[in-house]
């Protein structure tokens, strides 16, 4: 296993369009980095760049220390899992898993003895004998995690691994992969776009918004502490409310989080509003609330077990210390 | 349906009686039903015209034919479907204005150089020509088709370990059977069948296609129809067992790309 740097790394594409600037980041060895933002932000192209998929325009790749810029991905020694699996379709599951470790000139019998040893961890050894196409979804997806551990290789790059699972499969498997990294300890790169997915399974998270990083933290950090307004509008479900005012003079942007807010009776808190949506999710209860002068509705997260209707009249408090404050340009934390 | 399908198989059904019925009955009164049926003239095709030869080198030259354009448009395509080099476009672009001289214009001096190289009734002599037609085809089929193989399994291969040509061998080929079949079958038919530059390229019975030696069959006073449906029975029969077995294929091949599987 290996910690993976990118020192400046930037990637052009030929017509002109960037999809990554000046990026710089330190992956520990051992460590689960989630790389998460929208769609566009560049996250699949920093995987690639990584993978060898593709070559950078400028700046340089390091996996345990070593430049690994001008090699090809046959040289890197990594293992990816696609978002669509990209398991070979005319070859049996068996063959898959042994291809990595064929082209590597390992043993055929040594090979056998891997394949079969990380299928059966797998729960894939009954499967050995199919084809990709008389499997299940969720089956695609482990013998594309198999293919990747079976090589044990010197870290894991995963594309939105999960993306293709229904939200049942989706939960479980995301467990799964957290428990499979603490048992290899391998380093991993981690792609998404779903930020819970980034809260529930990395070490740390990197945010990335139009081909740049917005902030690198442990999930927590990026929660209680969002260093620009995108990581505060980004990360964190239902997302955090955000409106410009001005402090001191200076245009500035407020934000406070939904689960901050507490309902009180109406003229006793910071605002008063109008309950307009009641979205009940059984253990808490989020409440779209119209406030005057704002265009956005105010989202508040209030125990399940606190009775509110629609039409009410309310008022809502939160703690000073809780409040986020940005600069208006710029977006950065003031 | 079936008022087409007739149409289309009523000529092949006369052919055939024809070809069974005895020379001497040919030209009497046709009826839909025939009445002895004979084999006389398979058999002079066979004995008094030695039909051998000509098969043997319609197979040998349709063989060559779709075996170089298959396996060199195959190599042609994946560059041009894959990688990227300047002039990609271009290249795509005068690969199929090859194709589009009519074939008549270009037999003069395709025969001329022929006559220089000493390629004249000669089967390099004939797969050399054929594969000007074989292979802006083949290229072009294939290009569209290796476009719309995922990405992504090249790039899993890559990450496997396996080379450029590992992955074709081993991942894009056998995936793309469907493209090469269409291609290797359309070629063939077309080799098969071609007749302009088989008459003019090949200069004696020893090196007569099938189609040529068909044509060459009708003497100074007479034209035997009967060893010329039967002849023409004969070359059919390649075909015929070819689009059976693959039309399968053929279809999935040809309509590729243009759906999303």
């Amino acid at each position: 296993m290996a910690g993976i740097s990118l020192r400046q790394a930037g990637k052009r594409f030929p017509k002109g369009q960037v999809a990554v600037e000046n990026l710089s980041l330190d992956i520990a060895d051992g460590e689960l980095l989630v790389l998460v933002g929208p769609s566009g932000s560049g996250k699949s192209t920093v995987l690639r760049l990584i993978a060898g998929l593709e070559a950078p325009s400028s700046g340089r790749i390091f996996i345990d220390g070593e430049d690994v810029t001008d090699l090809p991905p046959q040289q890197r020694d990594l293992a990816m899992v696609f978002q669509n699996y990209a398991l070979y379709p005319h070859k049996s599951v068996r063959e898959n898993l042994a291809f990595g470790l064929r082209m590597r000139g390992m043993a055929p019998t040594a090979i056998d003895e891997r394949v079969s040893r990380v299928a059966a961890a797998l729960g894939i050894d009954t499967l050995l004998d199919r084809r990709p196409a008389e499997l299940s979804g969720g089956q695609r997806q482990r013998v594309a995690l198999g293919r990747a551990i079976v090589r044990e290789p010197r870290a894991f790059l995963l594309d939105e691994p999960l993306s293709n699972l229904d939200p049942l499969l989706r939960t479980g498997t995301r467990a799964e992969l957290a428990l499979l990294h603490r048992r290899l300890s391998a380093t991993m790169v981690y792609v998404t776009h779903d930020q819970e997915e980034a809260m529930t399974l990395g070490t740390r998270i990197a945010v990335m918004n139009q081909g740049r990083l917005e902030q690198v933290g442990a999930p927590l950090e990026l929660y209680e502490r969002p260093a620009t307004v995108f990581v505060a509008r980004f990360v964190g479900a239902p997302a955090m409310n955000l409106w410009s005012g001005d402090r001191g003079g200076q245009p500035v942007t407020f934000g406070v989080r939904p689960h901050d807010i507490s309902v009180v009776a109406p003229g006793s808190g910071e605002v008063d509003g109008v309950v307009e949506v009641v979205e009940p999710l059984g253990p808490q209860t989020v409440v779209h609330l119209a406030v005057p002068g704002r265009d956005e509705l105010l989202r508040v997260m209030v125990s399940g077990t606190q009775r509110v209707n629609a039409g009410d009249c309310v008022g809502l408090r939160w703690p000073n210390d809780r409040v986020h404050v940005f600069d208006a340009n710029g977006g950065r934390r003031a | 349906m079936w008022v087409v399908v007739g149409v289309v198989l009523v000529p092949l059904y006369w052919t055939l009686v024809a070809s069974l019925t005895p020379e001497n009955r040919l030209f009497g009164t046709p009826s839909l039903l025939p009445g002895r049926l004979v084999l006389d003239h398979y058999r002079a095709l066979f004995e008094a015209r030695d039909f051998w030869i000509p098969i043997r080198n319609s197979l040998v030259v349709a063989g060559l034919t779709t075996l170089l354009s298959v396996t060199l448009g195959s190599a042609c395509a994946y560059a041009l479907a894959r990688m990227a080099f300047p002039g990609k476009t271009l290249t795509l672009a005068l690969v199929l204005a090859v194709s589009m001289f009519p074939q008549i214009s270009i037999v003069s001096p395709l025969y001329l150089v022929l006559r220089e190289v000493g390629l004249l009734n000669t089967y390099p002599g004939l797969v050399l020509p054929y594969m000007t037609f074989a292979m802006p085809l083949t290229i072009w089929l294939l290009v569209g088709f290796f476009r719309q193989l995922p990405a992504d399994l090249e790039e899993a291969a890559f990450m496997d370990g396996a080379g450029r040509l590992r992955t074709i061998w081993e991942v894009v080929l056998p995936i793309s059977a469907p493209g090469l079949a269409t291609a290797a079958i359309l070629t063939f038919l077309y080799s098969w069948n071609e007749f302009l530059f088989a008459l003019s390229f090949a200069m004696g019975p020893e090196r007569y296609t099938v189609p040529v030696a068909i044509a060459l069959f009708r003497g100074q006073y007479q034209v035997p129809w009967g060893e010329i449906l039967a002849a023409a029975m004969v070359a059919s029969v390649p075909v015929a067992v070819i689009i059976l077995v693959a039309q399968r294929r053929i279809v999935s091949g040809l309509t590729a790309g243009a759906v999303k599987g």
